[in-house]
């Protein structure tokens, strides 16, 4: 909410065309984010392709989570500057980078406890879609609606549509912040730590629906897990002290003797 | 706290959908009952100084139940923003007061009336919204301050100190509507459907998104929602309910002045939405109904005991007192509390609900 309210510049068609045709999904230059002194993320050049699928490795404080609150607008970037789709994002509020297709979910899920499922993933689909301010409840044949009862199947929470969040189990409210992350045409994703304390079956189930998504949709996802990491993504990021230490395809990241010494340990492979 | 009571709330949509008869409780057909032959055994006293009060000061109340259950938005300007309604009825309509007063006929002047109480309670939230907890308090106070004073010292426009009386409502359909009979229907009608609109918005997407944004507001700004127009835009809501409720008072009362909006009532409409209970629209009406009959009552009983009459303010100050240190969710709380202890099994000690 610190982000500055700029109304932003919509451009002209064909600038917009342009931008969706062959610019970068996602692309940050010398991206810097200081709390005080200390620097959370110094001088990040990352870029995305349209439909990549990258995961974001790193020990606890790499500055991974502060990497997504900087590319949503959770936190304004201290320097650089944020592409998204060819547009200039850096500016913008929250509201307006989700509502040109860029989503996320959070470590700690940030559900509505008192709503159904059905209810919150409704919540999120109205979110960016011009009935946000509608005074007028859903009817039956309502799009919107149609479209979140799919969502909610997609997810395998069919059965629970109509529980209170509360009464979720984890797994089930981690499956939920999936459904809402995918609500209305997302183009791109940032996953922070889906599988986090999930269970064996659930984690397969996550996979499932994470390699289920639609090509188009390309997404990053910071993950401890290496398998789950190593089965969704195509292209890996590992991070070390708020900074990009290496980039590759999983494998040879995985070979990689520095990322093994710092990261993966002795007991991995 | 949970977004919405879930016992109370209708469902957004499901497949399994009961008509909305057989939704409503029991309890709301006989109120609806008891409150729809009331002129048949009550006299004119209890119609118009009881229930068209409770009516109307409870729809004033509700528009600050809106801001607050809803909203999280504690708004002292309520009552203000009624008395701009009344004030406006009063200039845009009919008073004695006719040097100032337009005479325009009800059809224009009511709408405008609305219009402009909606636009004062719009930059009222505007200011208030980029606050949080005290501090949107003390906006909306000094708000509510400065239109009393305002008021009282402008003779151009709202007459100053005395204000404008004669105001009256217009004779429609041939019906006195300042007659106690008329005008407690009248009121009924407008309390019953201010309260259906808070209560059909609240689980419409601008009401479900309101409690989001309570909630939890950097989530909702990640969902896509601009949580500063959307608080505005409950203000907007609010302030229409609320110069309803002006409009009706001053009709009531036939007069206007910088009082009817002075630190006293705009204290006391927080008082009557806390003790009637913030979490649901039936509230504010509860509160109300007690706050009048005390205001109306207490005075008596007072005498009656042998103190001094002037002290009612005293009982309705215990009485806050007492309720907001047993229920903070005010009597609707109490009512639950009730209820929950009589679905407890005294042998497990659970509630029957199984939580």
């Amino acid at each position: 909410m610190n982000a500055p309210l700029l109304t932003p510049n919509k451009g002209s068609i064909s600038e917009r065309l342009d931008a969706t045709g062959t610019a970068n999904a996602l692309e940050l230059r010398g991206v810097s984010k200081l709390f005080g002194a200390l620097a959370a993320l110094s001088d990040i050049n990352l870029t995305v392709r349209p439909g990549e699928r990258r995961a974001v490795l790193g020990s606890n404080g790499a500055g991974k989570t502060t990497l997504f609150n900087c590319v949503t607008g959770d936190f304004a970037a201290s320097s650089g500057s944020i592409r998204f789709f060819g547009e200039d994002i850096t500016q913008f509020p929250p509201q307006e980078r989700i509502r040109r297709g860029l989503r996320r979910t959070y470590q700690i899920s940030l559900l509505f406890a008192g709503l159904s499922v059905l209810d919150n993933v409704y919540l999120a689909s109205t979110g960016v879609s011009r009935s946000r301010f509608s005074f007028l409840r859903p009817g039956r044949s309502d799009t919107l609606m149609a479209s979140t009862e799919n969502l909610v199947r997609v997810v395998h929470l069919e059965d629970a549509k109509d529980t209170m969040v509360a009464e979720l189990s984890y797994g089930q409210q981690r499956q939920l912040e999936i459904a809402m992350a995918l609500a209305g045409a997302p183009r791109f994703i940032l996953f922070d730590e889906p599988a986090a304390g999930l269970s064996p079956t659930e984690r397969s189930e996550l996979i499932e629906i994470l390699t289920g998504l639609p090509g188009h949709m390309g997404f990053i996802i910071i993950e401890h897990d290496m398998d789950v990491a190593l089965r969704v993504a195509e292209s890996v990021t590992m991070m070390h002290n708020g900074r990009i230490f290496k980039e590759g395809k999983p494998a040879e990241i995985e070979e990689d003797p520095e990322v093994q010494a710092l990261y993966l340990g002795d007991g991995h492979g | 706290m949970a977004v919405t009571d879930p016992a109370s709330a209708p469902r957004m949509a499901s497949e399994t959908r009961v008509s909305w008869v057989e939704r409503v409780p029991a309890a709301y057909w006989v109120l609806g009952v008891v409150l729809l032959v009331m002129p048949a055994f009550a006299g004119n006293f209890v119609l118009n100084d009881i229930f068209g009060r409770s009516f109307y000061t409870g729809i004033i109340a509700l528009s600050l139940m809106f801001l607050a259950g809803y909203g999280g938005m504690v708004s002292l300007v309520q009552m203000s923003i009624a008395g701009v309604g009344g004030y406006m009825i009063a200039i845009f309509g009919v008073s004695a007061i006719d040097t100032i007063s337009l005479g325009w006929p009800w059809y224009v002047a009511i709408p405008i009336s609305l219009v402009i109480a909606v636009i004062f309670g719009t930059l009222a939230g505007w200011l208030a919204v980029r606050t949080e907890g005290i501090y949107t308090i003390m906006i909306t106070l000094a708000i509510a301050a400065a239109f009393f004073y305002f008021t009282r010292q402008n003779y151009v426009i709202f007459n100053g100190f005395s204000g404008f009386n004669g105001v009256l409502p217009p004779p429609l359909f041939g019906v006195d509507w300042q007659q106690a009979v008329p005008f407690y229907y009248l009121t009924l009608f407008w309390a019953v459907l201010c309260f259906l609109a808070v209560l059909y918005v609240s689980r419409a997407p601008f009401g479900l998104a309101l409690q989001g944004v309570r909630d939890n507001p950097r989530r909702m700004a990640a969902l896509g929602f601009n949580v500063t127009a959307h608080r505005v835009a409950a203000h907007s809501f609010a302030a229409l309910l609320a110069g309803i409720g002006g409009i009706l008072q001053t009709w009531n009362l036939s007069q206007i002045s910088p009082g009817t909006a002075g630190i006293g009532p705009v204290i006391d409409i927080l008082v009557i939405a806390v003790i009637g209970g913030l979490r649901h629209p039936i509230g504010p009406f509860i509160g109300a109904f007690i706050f009048v009959v005390l205001e109306t009552f207490a005075t008596d009983a007072l005498i009656a005991v042998g103190l001094s009459g002037d002290r009612f303010q005293l009982l309705i100050g215990i009485g806050f007192l007492v309720i907001v240190f047993w229920s903070p969710d005010g009597i609707l709380g109490l009512w639950e509390k009730v209820r929950a202890a009589r679905a407890r099994d005294p042998l497990l000690d659970r509630g029957g609900e199984g939580r």
